[in-house]
C-alpha cells in the first residue's frame, strides 16, 4: 500500500540529515535563551523601571493656601473646591486633536492651550491647561474621557476672596507662577500651574501661606485612564496669617472714599498695627486670581483710575500743609523760631520777583507758632522754611520718616520725594533754586509721600517721637502643628527733640480741630488732633473750585490722631481732587475715628485671648 | 482503519509524552490568555473561547492521528486547489483588519485559510516528492517552487508577512531534508544573489506600511515608543521586566494595563515571561524542545518516504513559528505576525496546528502498526 513510494535509500539519507535540525533547533533554542537571559537578568532593572514608568503617572496635589483673618478672626481669605483641568503629556498621543478636542468642549483658545502644553518642564508632571472649570464642563470632559486619554480633572482648592473688593489691595490675589517667576531662586521649588501671591499679602507673605505640594503617584493603563493611588506624599497646607486689620473699620474707611479716589489709613500708634488700609478704587481679587484673557488684562491695566495702585503705599502727593507738622517741629529744634516767635502775614510773601500767596487772601495778621498750625498759616512757614533752608528741612524730614519706606509688609512700596539740593542735583541736573524752597516749606514743589508715610508720621507725634514699623500680620499659625506665632512689634526710630516740643505740637494740633481749619473733624465723642492740607496739583489755577475741570481740582489732606489725651489711632486721609482738606477730608477721618471708638478693640494683644501683652510697646517706652 | 489502532499494545509511553507535552504548553496558553483577558468583562472571553478552540483542536488532533496518512496524503492535491480558492476569496470577501485581509467571516466567528494552507502545502509537498523519484532539479526544485507559488503570491497579497515565510521556511526544510545535488543548489543560491536587488526592490514596493514600519521599527525600536516601535518596545519592556522569577499570575502591569498590545495572540509569550520571569521562559523553552525532539524522533523512525516528509514538514514548521515567534517578542526579528504555536490565541491556528500534531504521530502510529 504505502510502498508505491518507498524509497529507500531517499529515506535514509533523510534521516541522517536530520542531524542537521537537530543541531539547528539546539543552537537557536540556545540563542533565543541568550537572547531572554539578556532581556530579563541583565537588563532586568532596566526593564522593570520602564514598566514602572510606563504606568505611574505622578500628580501633583496642590497646597491649600493658607488662610487669612482679620485681627478678630474674620476670614479675608480662604479656598473653596473647584476643578481643575490637566493634561499628562506621556499620554497623549495626538497633540493637535487634543487641543482640537478641548477646544470644541471648552470654547477654550487653541493658541493659550498650545502654548500651556509646550511650556518648558518635565514632560512626567501633567501640565494645568485650565482652572476653575464650572460642574457642567467637568461633567463633560469626565463623559468624553474615552476620546481623551492623558486628560484628568482633578479637584483642588480655589483661592476666594468672600469680601470682594473689601481691603483688595491689601489682601491682594494669587495666580499662576509666571516662566520670569520660575527662573528665580524663591519659586525654585515650583512648577507650572503653581498658584503663587502675585500682589499685596498674598505676594508678601508667599513663602508662609503657600504651603507645599504634594506629589501622588497614579497607576494609569495604556490609555491614561486611573486605575489606583499608589504612593501619597501629603501636600502641606500654608500658614494661617492673622492680620491687624479690623474689617469693619477696612469697610468703613473705604466707604467714606466711596466712588472718589484716595487712600485712607488708620495705624496704632503705639504698635504701628495697620487698623485699615484703604485704597480706592479698587478691584475684585476673586476675578484676578483667575486667569485673564489678555484682553481682559488690558482693560483693567489701562484704566485711567489705575484701580491696581494701591494709593495708601504707592500713590505718592505733595503734602501740602500736612508737611507744617514736621516744619514746626523742624523749626523749633533747630532753635529757627521759639514757641513765641510772630511773623506778621498780610496774605503773601514777597521774594525777588514773586509774591507766594497765602491760602488766605487778606493774611492771618501776627501769628506765632500755635497759630500758624492751627490756622495753617503759609507766611509762617514760608519764613521759616527760608531762613531754616532746604537743608534742614530735608534732614528733619528724613527723621519723620519721609523719602523712606515705612517698611509696610506690601510689595513695591514707595518712598516719595524729600527734595534737597543734592537732590535736584541728580535727579534733574540743575542747581536749587531759592524759591524752591518756599514752596517746599509749606509742601509743595517737589515734595512728594504716600499716604502710609504721612499715617506713620502723625503716629510719631501722637506716639511722643516713637515710630513704629507698620506691622500687618500680628500672628501667623503654622497649619501643621497649629503653634500660633505671635509677631513682633518693630519700633523703628526715636526722633531725637526736646521734650517740650512734641507736646506743643500735639496741642497745637488739638487746636486745628477745636478752633483751627478743621472744625469739621470735630467728634462728640473724642478729642481728635489733627492737620489739614490741600496740595496743589498745578501752579495755573483760576475761578471758582467748582468751575476746575475734576482733574485739576487740588487733593484733599487730613491727617490726625485721637484721644488727644492718650492716642490709640493715628489716621491719614487723601481724597485725589477732592478740593480743600478741611472740608474733604476731615469728616472722613473724624467718621473713622468715631467708628473705631465704637468698636471699643482691645489694646494691642494676642489673637486668641484677650490678653494686654504690650511687649514691644513697652520696651518702646523704656527707651523713650 | 480504526481497529488497527487499538491493537494489542494500545498507547504507549512516547504518545502519552507526546500528549502530554501539548495540553501543558495548551494549559500554558490558556493561563496566560486568561490573565490578560479575565477582566475582559464579556459573557464569552477569549480563554472561554480559546477552550473551545481547544476541544475543537482535540477533535482534529484524533481525526488525523487515526486516520491513514497515505489517504489523507492522497487528498493533498484537492485540498490545495480548495485552499486556493479559498485565499482567493478571502482577498474579494474577506474580512479585514489592522490593514490585512485574512479572514473569511463564518457566523460568529472568522475562519483564517492561511493557516490551514501551511498544513495542505506540507501534505502536498509530501506527496509530491514521494510519489515517485523525482531527479534533477527542474524536479527537486522548480516543480514544487511552482506548487508553493500561487499560494504564497495570495498569501502576501492578504498580506500575511507571517504566514508567507512559513510558506518558505515550509518549502525549504523539505528541500533540504529531500536533498539536492550540489550542481542545483549552486544554481539555486547563484540566482538568489543575482535576484536579490531586484526581489528586495520589489518587496519593499509591495509592502504594506505597516509592514515597512514594522521593520523599521526592529531596526530602532526605540526610536519613537507612542509610534512603530510601540509594539516591540513594550514587549521587550514586559520580558525584561520579568527578571529572574517574574511579577507573579495577574501581576503583569505591561499586560495587565494594556501596555502591551495583543497580549493574547501574537504576544502571548511576552505576558507569560512578565508574569513568569526567566525561570519560567527556560521551563517552556525546555517544554517546546522537548516537544520537537520527540517530533524529529518520528521523523527518524518514520517508516517511508511520505511519514519522513510529513512528519519533517511539520516538525520544521512548528519549530519555526515557535522560534520566530519567540524572537520578535524578544526583539530579535521584525515582528511579522506569526503567533506561537499551542500558546496564542486563535481557532484556526489552534485546530490546525493540533490537526498537524495529530498527523505527526500517526506517523509514529503507522509504523508501529506494520510490526
Amino acid at each position: 500500500m504505502a510502498t508505491a513510494g518507498l524509497h529507500d535509500s531517499e529515506l535514509g539519507e533523510l534521516q541522517r540529515r536530520l542531524i542537521i535540525l537537530r543541531v539547528g533547533l539546539l543552537l537557536v533554542v540556545a540563542l533565543l535563551g541568550l537572547r531572554l537571559w539578556h532581556l530579563q537578568i541583565r537588563e532586568g532593572p532596566y526593564y522593570r523601571d520602564l514598566s514602572e514608568n510606563n504606568r505611574t503617572r505622578s500628580v501633583i496635589m496642590e497646597p491649600a493656601r493658607g488662610l487669612i483673618y482679620d485681627r478678630s478672626g474674620v476670614l479675608l481669605a480662604n479656598n473653596v473646591p473647584s476643578f481643575t483641568l490637566y493634561v499628562s503629556l506621556e499620554d497623549v498621543k495626538d497633540r493637535d486633536l487634543l487641543i482640537d478636542q478641548l477646544t470644541n468642549l471648552l470654547g477654550l483658545d487653541p493658541a493659550l492651550v498650545r502654548k500651556k502644553l509646550t511650556a518648558r518642564g518635565s514632560k512626567q508632571l501633567p501640565r494645568k491647561v485650565k482652572d476653575r472649570l464650572t460642574l457642567r464642563e467637568a461633567t463633560l470632559i469626565e463623559s468624553h474621557r474615552l476620546d481623551l486619554p492623558g486628560v484628568m480633572v482633578q479637584v483642588e482648592s480655589q483661592r476666594n476672596y468672600p469680601g470682594g473688593v473689601t481691603a483688595s489691595h491689601l489682601l491682594g490675589y494669587v495666580g499662576e507662577v509666571s516662566p520670569e517667576q520660575l527662573e528665580k531662586p524663591e519659586f525654585a521649588d515650583l512648577h507650572q500651574g503653581s498658584i503663587v501671591g502675585q500682589y499685596g499679602v498674598e505676594k508678601f507673605f508667599d513663602r508662609l501661606v503657600r504651603g507645599q505640594a504634594g506629589q501622588k503617584s497614579i497607576e494609569v493603563d495604556a490609555l491614561g485612564h486611573e486605575k489606583r493611588t499608589v504612593v501619597v506624599e501629603q501636600p502641606h497646607a500654608g500658614d494661617n496669617l492673622y492680620l491687624t486689620i479690623d474689617v469693619r473699620l477696612q469697610k468703613v474707611a473705604e466707604n467714606l472714599l466711596g466712588e472718589e479716589s484716595g487712600a485712607i489709613v488708620a495705624l496704632d500708634p503705639r504698635t504701628g498695627d495697620v487698623l485699615a488700609l484703604a485704597s480706592r478704587p479698587g478691584f475684585d481679587p476673586n476675578i484676578l486670581s483667575r486667569e485673564l484673557t489678555p484682553k481682559q488684562w488690558a482693560e483693567i491695566v489701562q484704566n485711567e483710575r489705575r484701580p491696581l495702585t494701591n494709593r495708601a503705599s504707592q500713590g505718592q502727593y505733595p503734602p501740602g500743609s500736612v508737611f507744617k507738622v514736621m516744619m514746626a517741629a523742624a523749626a523749633l529744634e533747630s532753635n529757627t523760631v521759639t514757641p513765641s516767635t510772630t511773623i506778621h502775614c498780610n496774605g503773601g510773601y514777597q521774594f525777588g520777583r514773586r509774591l507766594y500767596h497765602d491760602w488766605k487772601a487778606g493774611g492771618h495778621g501776627s501769628v506765632d507758632l500755635r497759630r500758624a498750625l492751627v490756622q495753617s498759616c503759609d507766611v509762617y512757614f514760608y519764613t521759616v522754611g527760608q531762613r531754616m533752608g532746604i537743608e534742614t528741612m530735608a534732614s528733619f524730614a528724613h527723621m519723620f520718616g519721609l523719602g523712606e519706606e515705612t517698611g509696610i509688609e506690601l510689595p513695591s512700596e514707595r518712598v516719595g520725594i524729600v527734595p534737597s539740593a543734592a537732590w535736584k542735583q541728580k535727579a534733574k541736573n540743575e542747581p536749587w533754586l531759592p524759591g524752591e524752597t518756599i514752596s517746599a516749606s509749606i509742601g509743595q514743589g517737589y515734595v512728594n509721600v504716600t499716604p502710609l508715610q504721612m499715617a506713620s508720621l502723625i503716629g510719631t507725634v501722637a506716639n511722643d517721637g516713637v515710630t513704629f514699623r507698620p506691622r500687618l500680620v500680628q500672628a501667623v499659625m503654622d497649619r501643621a502643628t497649629g503653634e500660633l506665632q505671635q509677631r513682633p512689634t518693630v519700633p523703628k526710630r526715636t526722633l531725637k527733640l526736646r521734650p517740650e516740643i512734641l507736646p506743643l505740637i500735639k496741642e497745637a494740633l488739638a487746636g486745628v480741630v477745636k478752633e483751627g481749619t478743621a472744625t469739621r473733624a470735630k467728634s462728640a465723642l473724642v478729642t481728635i488732633a489733627g492737620k489739614t492740607g490741600t496740595a496743589q496739583t498745578t501752579a495755573l489755577r483760576t475761578g471758582p473750585e467748582k468751575d476746575i475741570p475734576k482733574k485739576f481740582r487740588d487733593h484733599a489732606w487730613f491727617v490726625a490722631f485721637a484721644p488727644v489725651e492718650a492716642p490709640t489711632i493715628a489716621v491719614a486721609v487723601l481724597g485725589e481732587h477732592m478740593g480743600h482738606g478741611g472740608s474733604a477730608s476731615a469728616p472722613l477721618a473724624k467718621e473713622l475715628i468715631e467708628t473705631y471708638v465704637k468698636l471699643n478693640l482691645p489694646a494691642p494683644a494676642g489673637v486668641t485671648d484677650g490678653a494686654v501683652v504690650r511687649d514691644g510697646d513697652a520696651g518702646a517706652q523704656g527707651a523713650r | 482503519m480504526i481497529d488497527r489502532v487499538i491493537n494489542s499494545r494500545g498507547f504507549d509511553n512516547f504518545d502519552f509524552r507526546f500528549i502530554g507535552l501539548i495540553f501543558v504548553i495548551l494549559g500554558v496558553g490558556v493561563l496566560s490568555i486568561y490573565s490578560v483577558t479575565h477582566d475582559q468583562g464579556v459573557t464569552f472571553p477569549f480563554y472561554a473561547k480559546q477552550i473551545v478552540w481547544i476541544v475543537l483542536g482535540g477533535v482534529a488532533f484524533l481525526v488525523m492521528w487515526l486516520s491513514d496518512y497515505h489517504r489523507i496524503a492522497r487528498l493533498a492535491y484537492p485540498a490545495y486547489a480548495i485552499i486556493l480558492v479559498l485565499l482567493a476569496v478571502v482577498l474579494f470577501e474577506g474580512k479585514s483588519s489592522r490593514g490585512a485581509q485574512r479572514w473569511i467571516p463564518m457566523g460568529p466567528f472568522a475562519f483564517q485559510p492561511s493557516e490551514f494552507a501551511k498544513l495542505v502545502l506540507i501534505l502536498t509537498l509530501a506527496h509530491y516528492y514521494s510519489k515517485s523519484p523525482r531527479v534533477g532539479w527542474l524536479q527537486r526544485v522548480v516543480l514544487p517552487g511552482l506548487l508553493v507559488l500561487p499560494g504564497l503570491l495570495l498569501i502576501l497579497k492578504q498580506p500575511d508577512l507571517g504566514s508567507g515565510l512559513s510558506f518558505l521556511a515550509v518549502y525549504a526544510a523539505m528541500l533540504l531534508m529531500v536533498g539536492m545535488r550540489s550542481k542545483a543548489l549552486g544554481v539555486i543560491l547563484l540566482f538568489s544573489l543575482m535576484l536579490f536587488p531586484f526581489a528586495w526592490e520589489m518587496m519593499w514596493g509591495s509592502l504594506h506600511d505597516y509592514q515597512r514600519q514594522r521593520i523599521m521599527a526592529f531596526v530602532d525600536p526605540a526610536y519613537d515608543p507612542g509610534g512603530k516601535g510601540y509594539h516591540a518596545l513594550q514587549s521587550r519592556i514586559a520580558i525584561g521586566a520579568g527578571e529572574l522569577t517574574g511579577k507573579g499570575l495577574y501581576g503583569g502591569t505591561q499586560s495587565q494595563l494594556k501596555f502591551l498590545p495583543e497580549g493574547h495572540t501574537d504576544f502571548v509569550f511576552s505576558v507569560f515571561a512578565e508574569e513568569w520571569g526567566f525561570l519560567g521562559v527556560l521551563a517552556l523553552l525546555i517544554l517546546f524542545v522537548a516537544l520537537i525532539w520527540l517530533s524529529l524522533e518520528i521523523v527518524a523512525r518514520a517508516k517511508d518516504q511520505l511519514g519522513a516528509l510529513l512528519a519533517v514538514g511539520i516538525t520544521c514548521m512548528l519549530c519555526f513559528c515557535v522560534v520566530v515567534n519567540i524572537g520578535m517578542t524578544a526583539g530579535m526579528f521584525p515582528i511579522v505576525g506569526i503567533p506561537l504555536p499551542l500558546m496564542s490565541y486563535g481557532g484556526s491556528a489552534t485546530i490546525m496546528t493540533m490537526a498537524s500534531l495529530g498527523l505527526l504521530l500517526n506517523v509514529k502510529r503507522r509504523r508501529l502498526s506494520f510490526f
